[in-house]
């Protein structure tokens, strides 16, 4: 099938090309950071993670996000999303491999990467969470391909993937629940330090996912001749929804916690964040922007009417997205480190190379994401053009 | 000889990878002081203990060349580098003020005095050591004594135990350190770029008969032993005095102990 991937209309090569070269800059910032160390980014002894780690956290988070799709389709039989299942499988794929290279790009010493299978320590949350990740890559791929393999030959999929697409339900809530307790296992780190990390980061996974595939449904019914359903996108705007509500609810349970205490630690981060500390406020019109963000989505998607209008939708969840983004993608990470363990405030903020390698692995995944999508839609198309002779509902062979 | 050694390591490197006796090669290269972790013969004068301690007098420690010296001692044998800034910084002992070393024991009507006085600040040596706890390979580890190390050679510089260590006593080599180093100590290895360092309670010292640098330097400030032997002078300081340590709520056992007002007042 991935022939399909190597003919294409003169948009799509000049898509892919982009991707290239923008990989290209990203492997030239990253060798020049092999060669100084990380010093060349903007991480200092105080905040000792930053933009690579925190764009890890939010990807492991679309990976996730898959199961939203998967459930309802196979569990529940929701023919709908049966068109874009696939697509939900396929965003988590690549996600998980610029999971992966964030974590690589993020390493001192990344020639020795295999110590962690070397010389594992199974108390480690970091072997764990290497573990479900690549665990979840091979699951996806493995499914995603067999399935829309059995479409184009119009017949089921063989029977030994149900029980991988049941696995890969509970197996999808473990690799955000394992990332989630990276952080809230450490002592110390107030901000971090809270049982209901994990749930929150299902919540918002749950939101950011579903939002970003949105958006890809609409970008691929403009630019191809699938037509992913009026209404799978409109339930995929409910899930946003509720997942984006579920969300901020439980990140204002812990501002309560945080400020009805009214313990120093537990307020010192979200006031570094929100309002600045000790005269140090870098990151504050950022997360404000993200807050309003999330504002105007919620406004906008809690009314079934304004769900009703797709460009209104997309606005939503372009909005729900980007908030996402900010949120988990920068503040969590970072204002963890701030005030460090002497309560002392050091500022982050990502240097050019950096922000380079990071479009670098973004562009990445792009790729890895045009090229499965370029499949599988091709797939598609051909299914559905054969299929108009025949005057049968195409896409839903798989489900029987 | 950087050349050489370079390449050496890219080799021991690559076989570790490969799993063809890479290992053995390291070992080699740890006896041969070829930028080795913490693997000391134990000398026949060597000083040993079931778990090692320390407690600091601030009252003792008086000016500020004092504070100084103490550092010195430990950076300069310790092949510690100075970067002159703070965003690339390694240290492994340095000093604050009460208000930041003990965070959770603040008190806005204090003296004066011990407010504005500064305090050593390193690793604390944990009985439950949360840098170990999430070390993904092993790097990190707890000796049978109480002391925590590091393996340079195995560190991937992940630097998840600099995000648990709630003491901020973990370094990272956020570029190579060697041309930073003021003096070379041939005794001690130098670290590459991309590993995490910190204190090593001067293992390689005890294992000599010798005591941790900074104690040596303190002029009696700073009294180290074995916390497990009821005997030894350390027990009978911390049995005699008022002690605190940083953030005990944590559960992570500092084997570090402070004397806030000085012994004499508080004996």
């Amino acid at each position: 099938m991935l022939e399909k991937a190597l003919t294409g209309s003169k948009r799509y090569w000049a898509w892919v090309f982009f991707l290239l070269a923008l990989i290209g800059a990203g492997t030239l910032a990253y060798l020049k950071q092999f060669s100084y160390g990380l010093g060349l980014t903007g991480m200092s002894r105080d905040v000792s993670w930053g933009l690579y780690i925190g764009q890890f956290t939010f990807l492991v988070g679309v990976a996730a996000s898959a199961v939203m799709l998967v459930i309802p389709y196979y569990l529940h039989h929701y023919k709908t999303f049966g068109r874009i299942v696939i697509l939900g499988e396929f965003l988590a794929v690549s996600a998980v491999i610029m999971c992966v290279t964030f974590i690589f790009v993020d390493m001192g010493q990344p020639m020795r990467i295999m110590n962690v299978i070397l010389h594992p320590r199974p108390n480690s949350v970091m072997f764990w969470d290497s573990m479900v990740l690549s665990g979840y890559l091979l699951l996806n791929i493995v499914i995603g391909w067999t399935t829309l393999g059995a479409e184009r030959r119009a017949v089921p999929p063989p029977k030994w993937v149900k029980p991988l697409i049941y696995l890969s339900v509970p197996w999808a809530v473990s690799i955000h629940t394992v990332t989630a307790f990276l952080y809230a296992g450490l002592p110390g780190r107030h901000f971090w330090l809270s049982a209901i990390m994990a749930a929150r980061f299902l919540a918002s996974a749950f939101a950011g996912g579903p939002s970003f595939l949105l958006i890809l449904s609409l970008l691929v019914r403009k630019l191809t001749k699938f037509d992913p359903g009026k209404e799978a996108v409109q339930t995929l705007g409910k899930i946003v929804t509720y997942a984006m509500f579920l969300n901020v609810f439980f990140m204002l349970l812990e501002v309560f916690t945080a400020f009805y205490s009214n313990i120093p630690g537990e307020m010192a981060s979200f006031k570094y964040l929100y309002a600045g500390l000790d005269g140090h406020s870098r990151l504050v019109p950022l997360m404000w922007t993200s807050s309003i963000l999330a504002v105007v989505s919620m406004a906008m998607l809690i009314f079934p009417k304004i769900r009703a209008k797709e460009n209104l939708l997309l606005m939503a969840c372009i909005a729900v997205f980007i908030s996402l983004w900010i949120d988990k993608g920068f503040g969590l990470v970072i204002g963890g480190f701030i005030p460090n363990p002497m309560e002392h405030v050091v500022e982050y903020w990502p240097t050019l190379p950096e922000t380079i390698i990071t479009v670098g692995v973004y562009a990445l995944g792009f790729l890895v994401l045009t090229v499965l999508y370029k499949v599988a839609i091709s797939v598609k198309e051909d299914v559905e053009g054969a299929a108009y002779k025949k005057i049968e509902p195409a896409g839903q062979a798989v489900s029987k | 000889m950087s050349m050489d050694r370079r390449q050496f390591m890219k080799i021991a490197g690559l076989s570790a990878v490969l799993g063809i006796g890479g290992s053995l090669i390291i070992d080699k290269a740890g006896h041969a002081g070829l930028g080795a972790g913490p693997r000391y013969e134990q000398g026949p004068n060597a000083i040993e203990a079931k778990r090692w301690g320390m407690v600091i007098d601030a009252g003792k420690i008086k000016t500020g060349e004092d504070y100084k010296r103490i550092i010195k001692a430990c950076h300069s044998i310790h092949n510690v580098p100075d970067f002159g800034e703070a965003k690339d910084e390694v240290k492994w002992i340095w000093t604050d003020d009460y208000e930041h070393t003990f965070p959770s024991a603040e008190n806005p009507f204090m003296d004066q005095t011990y407010k504005e006085k500064p305090f050593l600040l390193m690793c604390n040596h944990c009985e439950f050591p949360a840098c170990v706890r999430v070390c993904p390979t092993k790097a990190t580890f707890k000796r049978p004594d109480g002391i925590v190390v590091m393996d340079y050679h195995r560190c991937i510089g992940c630097r998840f135990c600099m995000a648990a260590c709630p003491f901020g006593a973990r370094s990272f080599n956020w570029r190579d350190p060697r041309p930073f180093i003021k003096q070379v100590n041939p005794e001690y290895p130098t670290r590459m770029k991309g590993v995490v360092e910190k204190c090593t309670f001067c293992v390689e010292r005890l294992a000599k008969g010798q005591g941790p640098a900074c104690a040596e330097a303190s002029n009696g400030a700073m009294v180290y032993g074995d916390l497990m032997d009821p005997n030894s002078e350390i027990r009978k300081i911390l049995a005699t005095t008022y002690t605190i340590r940083r953030k005990p709520e944590l559960g992570t056992e500092p084997s570090i102990f402070y004397v806030i007002g000085g012994s004499e007042n508080n004996a």
